[in-house]
């Protein structure tokens, strides 16, 4: 039976990847609730199915380890020891490596063996504390470093699989190959069952084996190792009386081991060759959207014959079939918009994805910096594109750890302070309009004001004397390389970080906003869009085309005053709005257009933010305010200056969305190089 | 003519085994061809919007039912003297593979003409016209009906690289 598993290792790895997050989130529970049945049996069970996983697949690394942090789970469970902490770091521990494990197997590469290694020691040794006194200290046994130990006793098993084993999904090699991990197993194969070949059918089992298993090996363990097949084959087990009893028949078949070894060797080199294979993203969807969206189609369809009925009905003496097919449309242009909503939300995921991660965080970090750190996290089940989730991921792990490093203070100064001795971080999320909002909260010490501008000053990112207000402060954290942190840890203090989470953020197409009270502590809000396949756009009208601008960045659009436009020498034209001077860019120069009423009396001034800075856009007139599906212009052309993409209008035509960063930029660099702008605009006319 | 052309390259293919078919269009009086496998759609001209510094020959991009499809017009790309487009005047839609990447643009020609079966062995390479089109975009010259067909090679006429260069160099 030659069935490709490799086909299913994606499911595998990702099947594991779940059961590793629940462990840890169970233990990390565990930590606080102490001794829960239930919670162990949880995290049992995912050590239990990755084990069995892995071990179909030919993992042995992965089931070797998983065994050994089974059988401790095990003992906790039939309350033969008693969680103590250091268990709990072990097991912690462990679900880290088995990940980096599955991490590296899905990846193709190799995981560091030392690591484990040291690990399943560490592991070993609990499970021997565990055992204490009791006779058969299975933890040498356990590992398979020592799998050969030899005490006496043992098993002769007789394994006469049905025919139809095969069919049962059971693999005979796999059994064989746990039993070799209780103890020394003699194999030898009983072939006189196989028919000649014509005869044979390929998904049968011919084969039977004789087993001779030595070691301290109990009845219940073998019995366990059978207990998938029972029933699918004839089974006789029988205590070993003397270990050193030679079997007659291994004797006879001693060439059929070499066979047998044979198969591992084919087994485990499978994965190597092919594991890169099928590495294509996939996403998990809930049946009941599924269904919604099978429900919305079926409706589609309905609707469609149902107008393709009215169609042939239609005509201009028959008024009333013009008003069902009125009625129809209605129908259609509901139905489609269900249908759009329902297929958006194929890629949306609870945002429980990203915040699961963070109880093991502020765990560890908390016990490293010696703080006490309480989590609290709201809003786990909304919803967010899978896209914006992965990309949100590592800037929310930058502003938690910040604010474990930086905000909450040691237990001594909190005390003092008059606060609790444990700290609070709450993590939060909502939806607000068509954005997702998420905050980070702490109950610190807050944003040192005078620190800052102490550091910034030092490294000469505020000049001596100037004003700092709030809002400078907190520009100053996501300025490059921009730290507080005196002592450089692993924690923070290298000052990578803030400058990066809020180009990430940005690059989402989100901000991030700051609020702090000295002693209070901060709040960092990020806003995110939904998703980043829909936009709210400003239509723009620039000489007989439609330009989408993202509504997200616009400032304020108003009428241009000709005298409030001031030519700076060489920098271009600003525009005078309130108290400060803002860089204006005509579109119709920039993008080549050429517009009959090309004044700039007449024309609008769309003001956009990208990068904190503002440019005024000078277009000839607003239209309306509405989604846009985005397009990518990139996977059938290549990138275009200003442009971040392009949509489709109501009306069939495409319309190009304007890129607020790229426009400010090009605002900026044509500043400081204006003929190399002036340039360009003529090459675009 | 062409519909008797049609029925000769019928039976022709029975026979032929090694024999690609070329879709030929008219540009300029000349007749092309470009692999059939190639060709997606055949659609009438419709309204584009222009992409913002870009070479001229590029018309802008077309919503092929939710796709952005960039059109090059390809009189424009050979240097052609330009005419207002007609009622035959048509945008074939290619499967353009470049860099790796496929993709999915459209050339804007005078009219559609016919589909030939032409062997492999009788692509003759083409000789340096020194003229309008570029020897490079070219793949070979076959002989139809004591006719020439031009045989492009679309993944090199379509290449990005070439026309960012083009771009630049304006």
């Amino acid at each position: 039976m030659t069935v490709d598993v490799t086909q299913f290792h994606q499911v595998f790895f990702e099947e594991s990847l779940e059961h590793l997050a629940n462990m840890e989130t169970g233990l990390l529970q565990l930590d606080a609730v102490g001794n829960d049945p239930e919670l162990i049996n949880v995290i049992f069970r995912g050590a239990h199915s990755i084990k069995g996983g892995s071990g179909t697949f030919g993992f042995q690394a992965v089931a070797e380890f998983t065994h050994l942090m089974e059988t401790l789970l095990e003992r906790i469970r039939s309350g033969k020891a008693a969680i103590s902490p250091e268990i709990t770091a072990a097991l912690l521990e462990s679900v880290d490596a088995l990940r980096d494990m599955i991490n590296a197997l899905q990846a193709g590469t190799d995981a560091d063996p030392t690591r484990s290694a040291s690990l399943q020691q560490r592991l070993a040794a609990l499970l021997a504390g565990a055992e204490g006194a009791a006779p058969d200290s299975s933890a040498a046994k356990q590992t398979p470093s020592s799998a050969g130990s030899s005490g006496d006793g043992g098993w002769r098993i007789r394994f006469r699989p049905h025919r139809h084993i095969f069919q049962t999904g059971n693999d005979p090699y796999r059994i064989l190959r746990e039993l070799a991990a209780l103890g020394e197993l003699e194999v030898s194969v009983d072939v006189s069952a196989v028919p000649p070949l014509l005869d044979m059918e390929p998904e049968s089992c011919y084969l039977s084996w004789d087993l001779l298993i030595q070691g301290q090996i109990t009845r219940a363990e073998i019995d366990e190792i059978f207990a998938w097949v029972e029933g699918d084959c004839d089974l006789n087990i029988q205590p070993l009386t003397n270990q050193k009893t030679p079997v007659a028949a291994l004797k006879a078949a001693e060439a059929r081991p070499a066979g047998e070894k044979a198969v591992p060797a084919v087994a485990e080199g499978r994965p190597a060759a092919e594991r890169r294979q099928g590495e294509g993203e996939s996403i998990r969807v809930g049946i009941e959207k599924i269904d919604a969206i099978i429900n919305m189609v079926g409706e589609l369809v309905i609707t469609q014959s149902m107008l393709s009925q009215l169609g042939a009905a239609v005509n201009e003496l028959n008024p009333a079939a013009l008003e069902n097919l009125r009625d129809g449309l209605a129908q259609l242009e509901r139905n489609t918009r269900e249908l759009q909503e329902g297929v958006m939300r194929i890629r949306m995921l609870p945002i429980s994805f990203a915040f699961s991660r963070f109880p093991r965080l502020v765990h560890d970090l908390s016990l490293k910096l010696e703080k006490k750190v309480e989590l609290k996290v709201s809003g786990e089940q909304t919803e967010l594109d899978k896209t914006v989730m992965e990309k949100i991921g590592d800037p929310l792990v930058h502003l938690v750890r910040n604010a474990i490093d930086h905000g909450i203070e040691l237990p001594e100064a909190r005390k003092a302070q008059g606060k609790p001795e444990t700290g609070q971080i709450q993590l939060d999320a909502y939806h607000q309009g068509g954005n997702i909002v998420i905050e980070i909260s702490d109950d610190g010490a807050g944003l040192n004001r005078e620190r800052i501008a102490a550091k910034a000053r030092e490294r000469g990112l505020l000049p001596e004397g100037e004003p700092f207000d709030e809002q400078r402060v907190i520009d100053l954290i996501f300025e490059p390389g921009f730290s507080t942190a005196d002592v450089v840890s692993d924690v923070s203090g290298r000052g990578v970080g803030m400058d990066v989470v809020r180009r990430n953020i940005r690059d989402l197409g989100g901000n991030v906003d700051v609020t702090s009270q000295p002693g209070q502590g901060s709040r960092f809000t990020i806003r995110l869009p939904l998703t980043l396949a829909i936009l709210d756009g400003q239509l723009v009208r620039v000489g007989n085309h439609i330009y989408v601008a993202p509504l997200v960045s616009i400032v304020e659009s108003l009428q241009m005053h000709t005298e409030r436009v001031n030519v700076v020498a060489g920098r271009g034209e600003v525009y005078r709005l309130r108290d400060e001077y803002i860089p204006i860019m005509d579109l119709r120069g920039m993008f080549g257009i050429k517009a009959a009423d090309a004044k700039l009396a007449d024309s609008l001034l769309v003001v956009v933010e990208g990068e904190g800075k503002k440019v005024g856009l000078v277009v000839d007139d607003l239209l309306g305010q509405q989604q846009v599906v985005i397009k990518s212009l990139e996977s059938n052309f290549k990138p275009v200056a200003g442009i971040s993409g392009a949509t489709i209008l109501g009306d069939g035509t495409v319309a190009l969305i304007l890129d607020a960063c790229q426009l400010v930029n090009m605002a900026c660099s044509s500043a400081a190089d204006a003929d190399s702008v002036s340039g360009q605009l003529t090459a675009a006319a | 003519m062409s519909t008797l052309n049609a029925m000769q390259n019928d039976i022709g293919l029975g026979v032929a085994v090694n024999a690609d078919q070329y879709l030929t269009f008219m540009l300029a009086g000349e007749e092309y061809g470009v692999d059939i496998l190639r060709v997606q759609e055949i659609k009438g001209w419709g309204k584009v919007t222009p992409i913002p510094n870009t070479p001229d020959y590029v018309r802008g991009v077309m919503n092929l039912r939710g796709t952005i499809v960039p059109i090059i017009d390809l009189r424009k790309r050979f240097n052609m003297e330009q005419i207002a487009y007609g009622p035959t005047t048509v945008v074939i839609v290619l499967k353009v593979e470049c860099e790796g990447n496929n993709r999915i643009m459209g050339i804007v020609v005078d009219a559609v003409s016919d589909v030939y079966a032409v062997p492999s062995d009788e692509l003759r390479p083409s000789p340096d016209f020194g003229g309008n089109v570029n020897v490079e975009f070219v793949r070979g010259l076959a002989t139809v009906d004591e006719k020439m067909v031009i045989i492009l090679n679309i993944d090199k006429l379509l290449n990005l690289g070439d026309l960012e260069i083009a771009s630049h160099a304006e």
